[in-house]
């Protein structure tokens, strides 16, 4: 490739994207050159000249605010923001060229993101694990509690974050740009908006996560970060949103299918639960605290609202998306039933907003809040479970591959999970029944059940099978170390959630146990050391779901490395096992 | 615009909007000659690569 300069009048240079050593492709260069302004006035451009600039910018502004911060906790965050920066920095100018830039192919699909998303997805989920199984110990034996950046107050949101937001949003993330531009047959839409949204992102995780080992909280449930990292959050958001929209609005097949659907749902949702969810006045301009637009049982109120529909959003609809892609691609059959998954869809957007109240059962919120609440959480019975039936039917006529394909088994596992847990919630929203299981372990058995089993096992099954395909691999690594992800990540969460029914039941009861006199039987601490076995075996499966997730690591950087292990096919496969097309 | 009147609107008007439009969205899943659309439309994916 020739790269030449010509000098305009206008003191500008250009800069040649194409070109040859023949005349006739001389010639194209001519017609596709296009005039910009060269950093150094020789016509090359600077690889991430802008970006360099702007994040230089930023790391200066991070620095002032660690110097001016009105608080320690804020000066500390403001300081890692600033050595974030600088090290990003960093590493773009040892990468910068003054190269002109490859040309791009607009109609290729942009993979780059993505790669990056599901190194990062593997990246934060097993640190988001390792966090949980550390917790999970601390409670067993609370002299783990290192104080006081590492205590159990602080390590809690950083799992909870780091699991849902780091982990399950970025499997979101790249999942669903990969998703879009397939179903849409359309490149993403603008150019390096999609690297802002990974990077952005990373940026939210990594501010967030600091900030709870700094002890900065808002005391929002898995709405933690503080203002000023809400805020970064928003403009990282808005972008994603910008960026689906804008490829889906750039489609060349006339019809959205519908995994795109549960995806936009997915991001208009969040943007709208985490503006609401976060109206906040900051104290201080340059400080970490800030106080809530809400009061009293209203900010209750729309802090659960957020909280089941982040549940309801962000860990169902958006891995419904995923489910509706990546289960017919890896079984090669179409969705069972195309206008149930419509239907579906309506569903769950119609009914989902209403359910936050039953997080709120049995105090100050009305009444009929409370009955509502519990009355739209019974009926999402219906949806979930014509989404799970969707899902498992897609299947039939190929059940023989349960046999032979372990990503397949991992997927089935993870919409049976799916069905499970959204039997399981609506039951517990009932009044009566959560008058036993509130504020126990059942909740957390309850949510375990819906996190490692659906949310967990549906994105590990599309990561194993993107990356193939991202790296233009033949194959997995290794299909066998699959199978043994498969079965630690499910005996995992079998232990996981049955010690967690009982420890929780028997809480429950304990708590509620009085003598003829109508005098409470248990105290507190009582019931505390009562679940010490249950802790340890909590921590137990927490850990077999975390070394399935580290095989998986192994596995996929294998992949990515591009080595094939070599192993006994799968009985009953074929020998030379074909990626589904 | 304060509580009651907000409140008033979303469990009359806002109610009876939000259930036709979902009634609807029902039916237009389920009209005749969708099913012909929803299967081409289920082959998206799966004539991609």
């Amino acid at each position: 490739m020739c790269k030449s300069t010509l000098p305009n009048q206008m003191g500008l240079s250009f800069d040649m994207d194409q070109g040859g050593d023949n005349a006739a492709a001389e010639l194209v260069s001519h017609v596709d050159r296009r005039p910009r302004i060269g950093i150094r006035g020789r016509g090359y451009l600077m690889k991430f000249g802008t970006e360099i600039v702007a994040l230089s910018l930023f790391t200066f502004a991070a620095l002032v605010a660690a110097g001016f911060g009105m608080d320690e906790p804020f000066r500390q965050h403001m300081w890692v923001l600033f050595f974030v920066l600088l090290g990003f920095v960093g590493i773009l100018i040892r990468n910068t060229s003054f190269e002109a830039a490859a040309p791009i192919d607009p109609s290729a699909y942009m993979d780059g993101p993505i790669r990056y998303g599901a190194i990062a997805t593997m990246f934060w989920g097993v640190v988001g694990m390792l966090v949980g199984v550390v917790i999970a110990l601390q409670l067993a034996y609370p002299d783990l509690n290192i104080q006081p950046w590492f205590n159990f107050g602080r390590l809690r949101p950083l799992h909870t974050s780091g699991v849902v937001f780091a982990f399950g949003g970025n499997a979101l993330l790249c999942t669903s740009l990969y998703v879009v531009q397939r179903t849409c047959r359309a490149r993403l839409f603008g150019g390096d908006l999609a690297w802002f949204v990974f990077w952005g992102y990373q940026l939210f995780i990594v501010m967030a996560a600091t900030g709870y080992l700094l002890g900065i909280t808002e005391s929002r449930e898995y709405a933690e970060p503080e203002w000023y990292v809400d805020i970064w959050l928003t403009i990282v958001w808005v972008a994603y949103l910008i960026l689906f929209l804008g490829t889906i609005f750039k489609r060349k097949e006339p019809h959205i299918y519908v995994a795109n659907w549960f995806y936009l749902s997915f991001i208009v949702t969040i943007a709208m639960l985490h503006v609401i969810n976060n109206l906040s006045m900051p104290a201080s301009f340059l400080g970490s605290k800030s106080y809530s637009a809400f009061s009293g049982v209203q900010d209750a109120l729309t802090q659960w609202w957020y909280g089941h529909n982040a549940v309801g959003f962000f860990l169902t609809a958006g891995f419904l998306g995923m489910m509706y892609y990546f289960v017919p691609k890896q079984a090669n059959r179409p969705v069972y039933s195309y206008r149930l998954s419509i239907i579906h869809f309506w569903a769950i957007i119609f009914l989902y907003i209403w359910a936050g109240p039953h997080h709120l059962h049995y105090t100050a919120l009305p009444d009929w809040a409370q009955t509502l609440g519990m009355v739209f959480s019974i009926m999402l019975w219906m949806p979930s479970w014509g989404g799970m039936i969707n899902g498992l039917m897609t299947l039939s006529g190929a059940w023989d591959k349960l046999r032979t394909d372990p990503i397949i088994r991992m997927m089935v596992m993870a919409i049976a999970f799916y069905g499970m847990s959204t039997f399981e919630g609506p039951m517990m929203s009932i009044k009566a029944v959560n008058s036993l299981s509130h504020y126990t372990d059942w909740t957390i058995g309850h949510v375990h059940s819906g996190a490692l089993g659906w949310v967990g096992m549906i994105s590990f099954g599309a990561i194993y099978f993107m990356v193939p395909k991202l790296w233009n691999r033949e194959r997995l690594y290794s299909l066998r170390l699959v199978t043994w992800h498969f079965w630690l990540a499910t005996l995992g969460i079998v232990v996981y959630a049955a010690v967690m029914w009982v420890s929780g039941v028997m809480q429950g009861l304990m708590w509620r146990e009085y003598d003829e006199q109508g005098f409470l039987v248990y105290s507190f601490a009582e019931t505390v050391a009562a679940m010490h076995p249950y802790y340890v075996m909590r921590a137990i499966g927490g850990a077999m779901y975390l070394s399935g997730a580290l095989i998986m690591a192994w596995n996929i950087a294998m992949t990515i490395l591009g080595y094939q292990r070599e192993e006994e096919p799968m009985p009953g496969s074929v020998p030379a096992l074909q990626p589904a097309e | 615009m304060d509580y009651n009147l907000m409140r008033e609107f979303a469990d009359s008007w806002g109610l009876v909007a939000m259930a036709l439009f979902f009634v609807a969205a029902i039916a237009f899943a389920l009209r005749p000659g969708s099913r012909k659309l929803a299967d081409e439309a289920a082959r998206i994916p799966l004539e991609d690569e």
